[in-house]
């Protein structure tokens, strides 16, 4: 049977990257809990930002934990969905801003 | 979405011992996840035991108007146990001489009970007062003889803790039913017309939320924030706090879990959540829960599961406090809920 690449219930052992180096693994479990802490920003803005990285991203792993975040939060779909499209935005903005380097390149080799 | 029990409809679920059977086979049988009793061990807080009693909490009966999907009582229309006034004559009995200070009334629709205005009264004359109702806020609305029930309240001084899953219209009918946010917001209306959920009012006017899905509930605070200014703003709607209630894998709840295929990470959600702090104050600590025919309970959830207390005494008849308050609490796999990230019980948070 073909194995897939990615496996949903391997989200729950993520924590387990700290048993093969735990120094490092531990300073980035404790900086990660700190980014997502209320500051000058709120979690839920957070958890929102979190999700549209996860999607241009696309980590199936971060798609699932801050959908369900977002849910817990009291997030709905439709806020949920504006944050992805801010992230689709930016990523097919980005393509097309190098639309500029086309068109500069294409004005200097042509006569 | 259904609009009948899991009773009326033969689920396999209905039946109590095949719930127990699920919460304590698959991944808790394998070792997969540790049982409660393990966990409680671990954390050295086993076996668990009553504090001072404050609270009975009397089921009035299963009869409902809505049909929620999440219902860990299986309530709906379809239901027939209701309390009796034989039983609610013991439960006075009882009232009289409790060391208990509320007396909390849930169901079903605690309204639907024929003498429940009567209860009320004499649980009032026996010395209560301080009274919580646990209403479905649809009820206030579902028939003209159920619309003074604001103004009946308010004499009373009744605690009115309402449910209220999102403060937007398509989550709340979905969980709840087609129609149900309308006829919340109408309810919540005419409670904050005689003065309930007013700031510095001492009518009590509490929201219940609980995840429509197979999510744990975010942070008490900011769902409150959130929920006062979309209710406010949309509707002039005030309350004084929110309870955000974890749903427990049992019932209405574990019929959707499994059927949905949330069952096993859902679980695994509560597990890793597991707060020690909270089990210090979960609600069997301190409530005594009666079933619609007089039997006790730890919990509401116990009840529904059929796990009467472990005791002598187990019926509101040969009630004893001191004997009762001598037991152990009988737990499962359910527990998880009550003990997962800040707590969960019937007054929200626990830690």
């Amino acid at each position: 049977m073909a194995k897939p690449y990615y496996d949903a219930s391997d989200l729950r052992k993520f924590g387990k990257i700290t048993e093969w180096s735990e120094e490092l693994g531990n300073k980035f479990f404790d900086y990660y809990g700190k980014v997502f802490e209320e500051g000058a920003l709120t979690a839920r803005e957070k958890s929102l930002i979190a999700l549209a990285v996860a999607h241009t991203e696309q980590c199936p792993y971060c798609i699932d934990a801050y959908t369900k975040d977002g849910l817990e939060r009291g997030i709905t779909k439709e806020q949920m969905m504006e944050a992805i499209h801010v992230g689709a935005a930016i990523k097919s903005g980005a393509t097309l801003v190098h639309g500029v380097q086309m068109m500069n390149k294409v004005n200097k080799l042509e006569m | 979405m259904a609009t009948k029990s899991l009773l009326a409809r033969n689920n396999d679920l209905a039946n109590t011992a095949r719930q127990m059977e699920i919460l304590s086979s698959g991944i808790f049988a394998d070792g997969e996840l540790p049982t409660f009793a393990n966990k409680l061990k671990e954390t050295h807080l086993f076996p668990l035991q009553p504090k001072k009693l404050e609270i009975l909490q009397i089921n009035l009966g299963y009869m409902c108007n809505q049909v929620c999907a999440h219902c860990h009582v299986d309530a709906g229309p379809d239901r027939k146990e209701i309390m009796t006034l034989e039983t609610m004559q013991q439960c006075l009995e009882v009232i009289k001489n409790t060391g208990a200070h509320t007396l909390d009334l849930t169901g079903g629709a605690p309204e639907m009970n024929p003498n429940f205005k009567e209860f009320v009264e004499a649980a009032a004359k026996a010395g209560i007062k301080d009274f919580i109702v646990r209403s479905n806020l649809t009820i206030i609305r579902a028939n003209k003889k159920y619309y003074e029930l604001p103004k009946f309240f308010k004499k009373h001084n009744i605690h009115v803790v309402s449910s209220m899953p999102h403060w937007t219209r398509g989550k709340t009918d979905k969980q709840r039913g087609d129609g149900v946010f309308d006829k919340s917001i109408k309810a919540l209306q005419m409670l904050n017309e005689v003065g309930y959920g007013r700031e510095g009012s001492d009518l009590k006017l509490d929201l219940v939320y609980n995840p429509s899905g197979a999510f744990l509930p975010g942070d008490q605070m900011a769902l409150e924030n959130d929920f006062k200014k979309a209710l406010k703003t949309d509707f002039n709607i005030d309350f004084h706090n929110l309870f955000a209630i974890t749903n427990l894998p049992i019932s209405r709840f574990l019929d959707y879990l499994i059927a949905s295929e949330n069952y096993e990470d859902y679980m695994f959600s509560l597990v890793d959540a597991y707060n020690p702090t909270a089990v210090a104050n979960v609600m069997c600590t301190n409530t005594i829960s009666v079933s619609w025919d007089g039997y006790l309970y730890d919990c509401d959830f116990n009840q529904m599961l059929n796990l009467k207390v472990a005791s002598k005494v187990q019926h509101i008849g040969d009630y004893n406090e001191a004997l009762l308050q001598d037991r152990n609490i009988i737990i499962n796999q359910h527990c998880y809920g009550c003990t997962a990230g800040a707590g969960s019980s019937c007054q929200g948070v626990v830690a």
